[in-house]
């Protein structure tokens, strides 16, 4: 069966920038033949998601401003989306924020506020894209929803706190979705990428140093890039993967596995 | 330094779509520039790579100007 995703349409959300994960991974689903729809939240980055796409070779790429906090903007988008192709084959949700005085310190001093906030943009964004993909009837049997969670939701990793809670309660809702989702044969997984150096990841204090003890100590003695990830994510978005759901696949150079 | 302040200057007329004779050494990037606490950390990035050193989250919170940046990257040098 070949890697090919050629007739197949894509969504992709959460791009920041070029060094961004979800950039990763349409690159290689745009490799593999893939139709992409880019989501976007705020003006800020519709520029930057602007020019990365200009860089693939396909013009049909669609761009789609979608707020995940707000349940109206979700609609609208996919409804959009609905309108434009149909059905897609998969979605991949790269989304994920908390405020920066939350990911230093002790995860003790976390508000009520920073914590909510946190799980509402990082975790709950899944499930209220799921719902929507499922009531709009946009995905058939055979699709694929992937996110991105990370190894301080299993473990404890130094700053980043309320981040790893909201990725452990993403974790759980992977496997209810799974579960759901699973009755119409769509599947749901996440990649737990080792750190790489994204927006996201320098608004963790101490960011450097942990990339140098990842250089040191993952079995494979090197960092994981976000074509590493890119090419997991085009595998689960892939038939390749159809016996796979609920499932964390770490891309990580096996960090996950090492005890002292 | 001239040669540090123009590469500065184009990373940073790229990163916040600035005309490069608005990016002098007394200009500071959240007011004169218009930098978002956003736009900080990618231009912090940006600098990392193009001059191939590390900026830590103490030195990135130090800077205010244009200038805070050139100083920093000579004295890496």
């Amino acid at each position: 069966m070949p890697l090919s995703l050629e007739g197949k349409t894509y969504v992709i959300m959460g791009v920041a920038n070029k060094r961004s994960i979800a950039w990763g991974i349409a690159q290689s689903l745009a490799k593999a033949g893939a139709r992409l729809i880019f989501t976007y939240a705020g003006e800020r980055l519709e520029k930057n998601v602007k020019q990365l796409v200009e860089t693939l070779e396909r013009d049909d790429s669609l761009i789609l401003p979608c707020d995940i906090t707000d349940d109206n903007q979700i609609e609208q988008a996919f409804q959009q989306i609905k309108e434009e192709v149909g059905t897609i084959q998969g979605l991949a949700h790269c989304i994920a924020f908390a405020n920066r005085e939350d990911l230093s310190g002790d995860y003790l001093n976390t508000t009520r506020d920073g914590f909510l906030l946190a799980h509402n943009i990082s975790s709950y964004s899944l499930t209220a894209v799921a719902k929507a993909i499922k009531e709009l009837g946009l995905m058939n049997e055979g699709g694929s929803i992937v996110t991105l969670t990370y190894l301080g939701g299993e473990r404890i990793v130094k700053n980043y706190n309320v981040m790893g809670v909201a990725k452990a309660s993403l974790d759980a809702s992977v496997r209810y979705l799974a579960n759901d989702l699973g009755k119409d044969n769509i599947r749901v997984n996440a990649i737990s990428a080792g750190p790489i150096r994204t927006l996201s990841a320098k608004g963790i204090s101490g960011f450097n140093e942990v990339l140098k003890e990842i250089e040191e100590r993952a079995p494979l003695r090197r960092l994981t890039n976000q074509e590493e990830v890119g090419d997991t994510a085009l595998f689960l978005m892939s038939d390749l993967s159809r016996g796979i759901t609920g499932e964390i696949i770490h891309v990580d150079g096996g960090f996950h596995q090492i005890g002292i | 330094m001239a040669d540090t302040l123009e590469r500065v200057k184009k990373i940073v007329a790229d990163r916040l779509g600035v005309e490069e004779s608005e990016i002098t050494l007394e200009a500071t990037f959240k007011d004169d520039l218009g930098a978002d606490s956003l736009d900080v950390v990618e231009l912090v990035m940006e600098l990392e790579d193009e001059f191939d050193l590390e900026i830590s989250d103490e030195e990135a919170e130090k800077i205010s100007t244009v200038a805070d940046v050139v100083n920093y990257i000579e004295s890496q040098q």
